[in-house]
């Protein structure tokens, strides 16, 4: 399956963030890009979500759902305010 | 942005209607729903009887506060969940529904931009909602529809498309087959295409893209080759190639 975008994330992301996962920006801290969650691109769903950034490709940070448990590996991502 | 809480909903089937040989709506009556936005989505997820799960994201065709929400899914083929839902999912039958879920690929009457809505195939359905909110907000500002489709029956609700043309206009494009007398031969999205069917970048359109994710990056890519600021393109990929 081709990639998807982080729209997708809406919902996976939705118990982690306390405010709209996608219209919260970060900035990638291999290239410095910033942008909304949802402009980053996604791999691997439904099973998990490789969050890559959209200008260097670099991961972001990982996310899995199993259970109803969340889990998020923070790669390389700066969280900054929703925009 | 506040948001309402996003939780779980046990939706019923209420509606099913046929939109085409590979498509259907489907319309739940979720008790408790907060109602939603234009372009928003939900997670469905399906549970077996041996307690497997499988969950996939639908973007909502239906908007405002009413608790019935109207969801359309295309069949593909070799798929796990599409196939279940346009062809065995019955009136009176539950599925858990996360939502509603989304801010970003969201258009709200509050835009003053005008809107350029680009689908392809199935991508219509979160861009189907903005036409509706745009209706239902009596909104004056600018807004159309380029639509791309493999052939005429491909079409997900033409006629309430066509209804609406006088307000939010559709040109249609065809990739595979055109109906008798069209003047333009089947054939991909080509750069002229684009320019001719879409808002320029000197009317500062804020431009939606909705489809598999192919279609996606291609049409963004023109876009922005046509001029447009990257960030006045709001894109979301439904897989697929
Ligand atoms: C935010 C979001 C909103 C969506 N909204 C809708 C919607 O309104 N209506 C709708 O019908 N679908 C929508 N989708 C796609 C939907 O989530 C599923 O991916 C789709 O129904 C296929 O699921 P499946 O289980 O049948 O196929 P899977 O078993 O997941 O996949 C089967 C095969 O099809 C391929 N494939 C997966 N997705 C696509 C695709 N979109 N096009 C072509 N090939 C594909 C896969 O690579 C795989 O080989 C949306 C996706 C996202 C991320
Ligand atoms: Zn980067």
């Amino acid at each position: 399956m081709q990639h998807l975008d982080g729209n997708v994330l809406a919902g996976p992301a939705s118990e982690l963030f306390p405010s709209e996962p996608t219209t919260t920006r970060g900035q990638c801290l291999s290239c410095s890009d910033i942008a909304t969650l949802a402009q980053a691109m996604v791999y691997g769903a439904p099973m998990g979500y490789v969050v890559r950034c959209r200008g260097c490709d670099g991961v972001l940070v990982v996310i899995t759902e199993h259970d109803g448990q969340t889990t998020v590996n923070m790669h390389s991502l700066r969280l900054l305010s929703e925009l | 942005m506040r948001r309402p809480p996003v939780g779980w909903f046990t939706g019923s089937l209420v509606r099913a209607t046929s939109l085409t040989d590979s498509a259907r709506s489907l319309t739940f009556s979720v008790p408790g729903w907060p109602g939603n936005l234009a372009g928003q989505h939900v997670d469905l997820r399906l549970t077996a009887s041996d307690g497997y799960q499988a969950t996939r994201s639908y973007s909502i065709a239906s908007v405002g506060p009413d608790t019935d929400v109207e969801l359309a899914v295309e069949r593909l083929p070799d798929g796990e969940v599409s196939p279940f839902l346009v062809d065995d999912l019955e009136v009176g039958d539950s599925v858990e529904l996360r939502g509603p879920l989304g801010g970003w690929f969201v258009w709200r009457p509050e835009h003053p931009e005008p809107v350029q809505l680009i689908a392809g195939g199935s991508g219509v359905v979160p861009l189907l909602a903005m036409t509706r909110a745009h209706t239902d907000a009596r909104s004056t500002v600018p807004m159309q529809l380029l639509y791309s489709l493999r052939t005429p029956e491909d079409a997900l609700y033409r006629d309430e498309l066509q209804q609406r043309s006088s307000t939010t206009p559709t040109t249609w494009h065809y990739t595979r087959t055109v109906p008798p007398g069209w003047t333009r031969a089947a054939g991909r999205l080509t750069p002229d295409d684009l320019r001719s069917a879409t808002l320029p970048p000197e009317r500062g359109p804020l431009t939606f893209v909705c489809g598999p994710t192919g279609f996606v990056e291609t049409v963004a890519r023109g876009l922005i080759d046509l001029g447009h600021q990257p960030d006045s393109i709001r894109t979301e990929r439904f897989g697929g190639i």
